[in-house]
């Protein structure tokens, strides 16, 4: 069940461009799978009138908890990067459809590109304790982007692409040798559109079905005002609801 | 206790004065999780044209100081896909639920209100003459006296339960226009849709709408909407239901002194998904705090 919840800002990390949000709540957390996400309120900034929708990179059900990677990116996301430890944050969830789970046996390729790695720790933890390693192949423009490296060599093989070279093969995820080493089964992504469409592209060349997860821009979040829609083999729908994971097949990339 | 209900006349009675706003509150079953619907007095379900319309292309959304623009462009599914499988659906809710109705010709109007005028447990639709966002959509009708009688007399001689029309606020004289629906038999008026607009990225020098333009809402139309609803009631004898940018109960009080009957809530649902249910209970607050037996001493009891 969806709900409007008040968190406490519990741990905040920066990481330059993007910070780090866990936050706890005082009632108990409705049920969140993987690759569902957040609207946020964001208080106190005149020209953020919307809520900002943000990917759930980590739940600490014991605890009540709920970690968010903020980029910023606007002055929304600046004014939540912003936010003090122990500050009141407003936020409704579980909203979106999380990603598919593979079946046992089958070998599992998550790729993040930027702040789209966000969601995939999640991902790839629920993933652990069901049993199944997967491959994880992460993308930046330079080092830094990558945060929290250490964190998601625990939940898999890493595998690290940057663009200036900083860190792991230089360029692309797309360029990464893993793609010519190994065979996988199902690919889920999520990142800029170009990558997601890059990826999904080669995906589709070897035969592997593939997830990608999208950020259209949104206003309610829960599939009422039809602002964030997506062009698939069955019209247009909303990500916030349809979405925000999608199969390639349905999309018309 | 304070009496909260209002009837607005042809058989739509509501147990409290709020509504949620076409287009904002989906079919209601997006918003069971955070309100009992129960608690409102209405819910007015998305636009719906007589033809299925897939809408604007993306990007349909641009976010303005205090408020948003949209240009969805009346993406449903048509009127048979309401009837044979939504209303199944929504027709048992515990409040009113009313269809918003839009088209581009007055026969799609004529033939959508004909079809809906059947359905039991539908005891209004709300005439959309001025959708922004559709070549030669409903908004045609809306912006002339001549268009808004021709559309209004020939809906009413097919529907026979309430009918509420919406107005335009992009026009001169919004009383003129709500004097000539009154004439063509509407039951009531709500107003307002949304105003006109448009947002530019300056870094990319492009439109940050998919056609340019679009409709303002939220906050940041409030006081435009206000004023038009004050003027509207004053000029016209049918009730007036108000809407753009309520936010909260003390919103919604406004509206009612200004005139309004009842209201409904838009943008605001986008915000705080629970606000409709706090809005009428704030109403009723107010009618206790100053005494008001029934919040229908509230309807234009503005002081100048």
């Amino acid at each position: 069940m969806k709900q409007v919840t008040d968190f406490i800002l519990v741990e905040k990390r920066d990481y330059g461009r993007s910070v780090l949000l866990r936050l706890r709540a005082e009632t108990t957390l409705p049920d969140i799978v993987p690759g569902q996400f957040v609207q946020v309120r964001v208080d106190g900034s005149p020209n953020t009138y919307l809520r900002r929708p943000i990917s759930i990179h980590d739940v600490d059900f014991g605890n009540n908890e709920i970690t968010l990677l903020v980029q910023q990116v606007g002055e929304g996301t600046r004014h939540l990067a912003a936010a003090k430890e122990g500050d009141i944050i407003n936020v409704v969830l579980p909203l979106g459809n999380g990603f598919s789970f593979p079946e046992k046996g089958e070998r599992c390729l998550l790729v993040g590109g930027g702040i789209g790695i966000a969601p995939l720790y999640f991902f790839a933890k629920v993933l652990g304790k069901k049993g199944i390693q997967p491959v994880l192949l992460l993308g930046g423009k330079t080092e830094t982007d990558l945060i929290r490296l250490a964190d998601y060599q625990q939940l898999g093989d890493a595998f690290v692409t940057t663009e200036d070279g900083s860190l792991g093969e230089k360029g692309f995820v797309t360029m990464h040798s893993v793609w010519t080493e190994r065979q996988f089964d199902k690919i889920y992504v999520c990142g800029p559109k170009p990558m997601m469409k890059a990826v999904a592209k080669l995906a589709a060349e070897t035969d592997a079905w593939c997830e990608v997860s999208l950020e259209n821009l949104m206003a309610c979040g829960l599939g009422a005002c039809l602002c964030c829609v997506e062009d698939t083999v069955d019209g247009h729908v909303c990500v916030c609801k349809e979405g925000p994971v999608f199969n390639t097949r349905r999309l018309k990339w | 206790m304070v009496n909260t209900t209002i009837d607005l006349g042809r058989g739509l009675v509501l147990r409290n004065p709020v509504m949620t706003a076409s287009g904002t509150f989906g079919y209601g079953e997006e918003y069971t999780d955070f309100v009992d619907l129960a608690q409102l007095g209405g819910i007015i379900v998305k636009g719906t044209t007589l033809h299925p319309r897939e809408g604007n292309p993306y990007p349909r959304m641009a976010e303005t100081p205090s408020g948003m623009l949209n240009c969805v462009g009346l993406q449903n599914k048509g009127v048979q896909y309401f009837i044979d499988t939504i209303y199944p659906r929504i027709k048992d809710f515990d409040t009113n639920v009313l269809l918003n109705l839009s088209g581009s010709t007055l026969e799609d109007y004529v033939k959508g209100a004909e079809m809906v005028n059947e359905l039991e447990k539908l005891p209004a639709i709300e005439l959309n003459v001025s959708c922004p966002n559709v070549k030669q959509g409903g908004m045609a009708f809306g912006v002339t006296t001549t268009g808004i009688s021709q559309v209004v007399s020939e809906v009413r001689k097919v529907y026979h339960k309430h009918l509420m029309v919406k107005l335009s606020p992009n026009v001169t004289n919004i009383a003129e226009i709500a004097l000539a629906a009154e004439a063509a038999g509407a039951d009531s008026v709500s107003l307002i849709n949304t105003l006109m607009g448009m947002a530019i990225d300056a870094e990319k020098r492009k439109p940050k709408l998919s056609v340019i333009t679009g409709g303002l809402s939220g906050a940041c139309v409030k006081p435009v909407a206000l004023r038009m609803v004050w003027q509207v009631a004053k000029a016209v004898k049918i009730p007036v239901v108000g809407l753009g940018g309520i936010s909260n109960a003390t919103d919604a009080v406004e509206f009612m002194l200004a005139g309004a009957s009842a209201i409904e809530i838009g943008t605001a649902n986008f915000i705080d998904p629970a606000v409709s249910a706090k809005v009428a209970v704030g109403i009723t607050d107010y009618c206790k705090r100053f005494g008001f037996q029934s919040v229908i001493e509230l309807i234009g009891a503005l002081e100048c």
